[in-house]
């Protein structure tokens, strides 16, 4: 018995990146901001379940974690302090972004002609360094996981550089929307709680295990999907559900304004401080196998980690370990702080500045 | 003859580090200057980070002049697997560029924040302002493709906020400032796509090893689509015409310091990067690489330069003027480039040094000027040499090398350039470059007849003589405006070098 056969997987491919298509269509087409926002979110979870069927998994979290959930959030706060609508735009106006957009297009369909084949193990992606770093990360690091491996150790630099964009972040919107006596004097909006009885019960419960379950990403990212990154969205995640269902002012009372900043720098503190520790140990930046002397280095116990037998890279694990809370704590907080940003503010704060 | 190796005092320990220090080091100061409790504190943390920033840039310059190439391996892992900081005299010129104008930008931060931005963003501002300094010198330094793109998005991001701030002085900042945030960010995008092609292509993002790779390849559609996006990415965020929309704005808007910084670094630091990829990344003698030089770059560098003269001519406000003769500029140093010699890169190279210096000098000048005065017309700065006439003069020096003046900088950054394209045959450029000075008589003409020669306009707020503070940056700026128009050998050693090393032949 012999029917024609599909590929489950490429069927599956189609599917998703038409869903994709079909979304970015609906999200240019509405006049309404708040869908436009929500297809936004659907468009993320939708790329997140893509790229798990591409089997990136820690792509796939991230874009669950940010793009569907933290940037959603916060653009929904935003879009509390402007109009719903858009305006309708004359179509006359659009003849050269669309010109753009469809030249780029072609450039894209061009050039995908000259990639290599789809999990082609002979594509330069593959055999050269994408290939040494599977074939080299357990020997040179000890971590299960390739992908944190090269995010974290052999890339580190890149991602102490994305923790700065994600600081530099924070430094802006908080330049710009500004947390001056002003805006931190004005009244939050109060969510009247009475009518909300279920609501508080049930963020009461979730609200630790929310932050139980970053703590587990956090740690977890050694050996599976996960990390600094995915975490920090996750924590943020919690403080922000409490500011929206007890009100921001008690949040603002539990994590002040202040008190955000400060740890997002810190977070870069601990990173480069990793870095800068291992040149004081007679290592090059970031070098972890130098980020205990040696004498430090006899002290930890050869079973810390259970397995005695084989050979463990401390300074690696540990690095891996710090730089890691370094980032959860900087996209934590920037997190925590550009949702303040919006969610501080009000339309008659917003008249007061421009006023006075 | 300056010799660049005697220039600094380190230990060697020290100096080995230099390179990842003069990074980290501003970056570091930016998390303290965000953590300070008041806003002296964090300007003296921006001064202190920003020196040591540029002590750590002379140290690199030193050994990349002694060395040639200096090579910096980041976390212990070799390149390709690995990152590295690769320093040759190209990116020690321009690192030497960041780490000097950032300092004195830093010392005149100290009044010139008092009158522009709101006191309570003073210290936030200064942690901004170094992480622009560390985003720019990691730009110029990494030898990775996918970290020069982090570094990018490190100094946009804090240059797209730092412009906002300006809207204590002027509304306009705002959406000026979300004007380069969204052209920012699209060039930022189209970069790391053609990153991606290329990591597609050749399984690497070193850009060493790319270049090696590239080498042996058939340049596929993947591999032309990346130039492509590369280049327009960067040009966008270099404001080469036709991508400079966000730039009159920009300038003309944000805070004086921001300015400085912007006219003087982060469009170099671009216009850097686009060299590198040109003619170190992609093979050279591709036939794509030669047409878009020839048919692409050249043609809309040479309107840009012409075009946007004109525009500097007609605008009514000074600052904008300034803004439109530095994407002019940009034209001019894009002319050296297309030559695709060495000749032709060296002369551009000096230029861009000469353009930083000038128009860093130009813009500090106008923001001494705002202490006093709130003018943005050019007819409101009629007079103001008469009471201030330091800072006026200064302003006139910049402006006098900018046009091109015998002994000053400009002078000889212009002479370079029109010699190189008459060497290389291509007079037509030389005229283009002949015209465009012509351009610019006239506009810093008019500049300068308002401020020198104009009675004050009755009723008009005086204008001060800035303060010591202010003062010292300034005139240190057009000093050296001066001083390189007499010595230009330190700007020259590490420029030809630089030139010389894109363009030997390699093995």
């Amino acid at each position: 018995m012999s029917g024609p056969t599909i590929d489950a997987n490429f069927a599956l491919n189609i599917a998703l990146l038409l869903m994709l298509v079909a979304i970015a269509f609906a999200v240019v087409r509405t006049r309404s901001l708040l869908a436009a926002i929500l297809m936004m979110s659907v468009y993320s979870l939708a790329s997140a379940a893509w790229l798990m069927v591409a089997d990136a998994a820690d792509v796939a979290f991230t874009e669950a974690v940010v793009g569907a959930g933290a940037s959603t959030v916060i653009l929904l706060g935003a879009i509390l302090l402007a109009r719903g609508e858009a305006e309708r735009v004359n179509w006359k106006l659009m003849i050269a972004p669309g010109a753009l957009a469809v030249v780029v297009g072609a450039v894209l369909i061009y050039a995908a002609g000259g990639l290599p084949n789809y999990g082609d193990p002979a594509s330069p992606a593959n055999s050269h360094v994408g290939r040494a770093y599977l074939e080299q990360t357990y020997g040179d690091i000890g971590a299960p996981n390739v992908v944190t491996a090269v995010l974290a150790s052999y890339r580190g630099f890149d991602t102490l550089g994305e923790t700065v964009v994600i600081f530099a972040a924070c430094i802006g919107v908080a330049l710009m929307l500004g947390f001056g006596p002003r805006a931190t004097l004005a009244p939050p909006t109060e969510i009247p709680n009475d009518q909300h009885v279920v609501l508080r019960v049930v963020a009461k419960l979730l609200i630790p295990l929310i932050a139980l379950f970053a703590l587990y990403v956090q740690f977890h990212g050694d050996l599976g999907a996960g990390g600094g990154f995915q975490a920090g969205v996750i924590m943020a995640v919690a403080i922000i559900l409490h500011a929206l269902v007890f009100g921001l002012r008690a949040t603002m009372a539990a994590v002040p304004v202040r008190l955000a900043r400060t740890v997002a720098a810190l977070g870069v503190v601990v990173y480069a401080g990793v870095g800068v520790v291992c040149i004081i140990n007679g290592g090059g930046f970031l070098d972890y196998d130098y980020l205990f002397s040696p004498r430090i280095e006899a002290m930890i116990p050869a079973n810390l980690l259970g397995d005695p037998s084989h050979e463990h890279h401390w300074g690696q694990h540990f690095g891996i370990l710090f730089i890691e809370i370094g980032v959860l704590l900087t996209v934590s907080a920037t997190i925590v702080t550009m949702f303040y940003g919006f969610a501080g503010r009000t339309l008659e704060t917003i008249e007061a500045e421009r006023r006075g | 003859m300056i010799v660049l190796e005697t220039l600094y005092v380190a230990t060697p320990a020290l100096t080995a580090q230099a390179p990842i220090l003069a990074i980290v080091i501003p970056l570091l100061g930016a998390c303290a200057a965000a953590m300070a409790p008041s806003a002296r504190a964090a300007w003296m943390i921006s001064v202190a980070a920003a020196v040591f920033g540029a002590w750590m840039a002379l140290a690199v310059a030193g050994e990349a002049m002694r060395e040639g190439v200096l090579v910096y391996v980041l976390g212990g892992f070799d390149p390709p697997m690995g990152i590295a900081l690769r320093i040759d005299a190209m990116g020690a010129l321009m690192g030497l560029l960041i780490g000097s104008v950032g300092t004195l930008a830093a010392v005149f931060s100290g009044h010139s924040l008092v009158a522009e931005v709101r006191p309570e963003k003073h210290t936030l501002f200064q942690a901004g302002f170094l992480l622009c300094q560390a985003g720019l010198t990691g730009l110029v330094f990494t030898g990775d493709a996918f970290n020069a793109f982090v570094f990018l998005e490190v100094s946009s991001i804090g240059t797209y906020a730092l412009v906002a701030v300006g809207e204590r002085r002027d509304r306009r900042a705002l959406p000026a400032a979300f004007n380069y945030l969204i052209m920012g960010t699209v060039g930022a995008t189209f970069y790391v796509i053609g990153v991606g092609f290329l990591y597609a292509a050749t399984g690497t993002l070193n850009m060493v090893d790319m270049a090696a790779r590239l080498a042996t390849l058939d340049q596929s559609m993947a591999v032309q689509a990346g130039f492509a996006f590369i280049l327009a990415g960067l040009g966008v965020k270099a404001a080469m015409f036709p991508l400079h929309g966000w730039l009159p704005g920009a300038y003309a808007g944000g805070p004086s310091l921001i300015s400085v910084l912007l006219a003087a670094t982060a469009t170099k630091a671009a216009i850097y990067l686009m060299v590198r990829f040109m003619f170190e990344v992609f093979p050279q003698g591709a036939a794509f690489g030669e047409a878009f030089l020839t048919w692409v770059l050249a043609p809309l560098a040479a309107t840009g330069a012409i075009v946007c003269s004109l525009q500097a001519v007609f605008a009514r406000e000074l600052r904008r003027m300034i803004a439109f003769s530095s994407v002019a500029q940009v034209g001019f140093i894009f002319l050296g480039v297309s030559l695709a010699n060495a000749d032709g890169l060296s002369a551009s190279l000096f230029y861009m040094v000469a353009h930083g210096l000038m128009k860093a000098t130009m813009f500090m000048a106008l923001g001494a000027l705002a202490l006093s005065i709130g003018a943005r017309r050019l007819d409101d700065f009629a007079g103001v040499a008469r009471e201030a006439p330091w800072t006026a003069v200064a302003f006139a020096i910049g402006a006098a090398s900018l046009v091109g003046t015998p002994l000053t900088m400009g002078f000889l950054a212009k002479w370079g350039l029109i010699e190189a394209a008459i060497a290389s045959g291509k007079v037509w450029i030389a005229v283009v470059i002949a015209a465009g000075s012509v351009l610019t008589v006239i506009y810093v003409g008019r500049m300068i007849e308002a401020m020198f020669f104009r009675p004050p306009l009755p009723g008009a707020p005086r204008a001060k003589e800035a303060p010591i503070g202010v003062l010292a940056p300034l005139l240190v700026l057009a000093g050296l405006s001066i001083w390189f128009g007499f010595d230009a050998s330190l700007i020259e050693q590490l420029s030809q070098a630089g030139a010389a090393r894109l363009f030997e032949v390699r093995p």
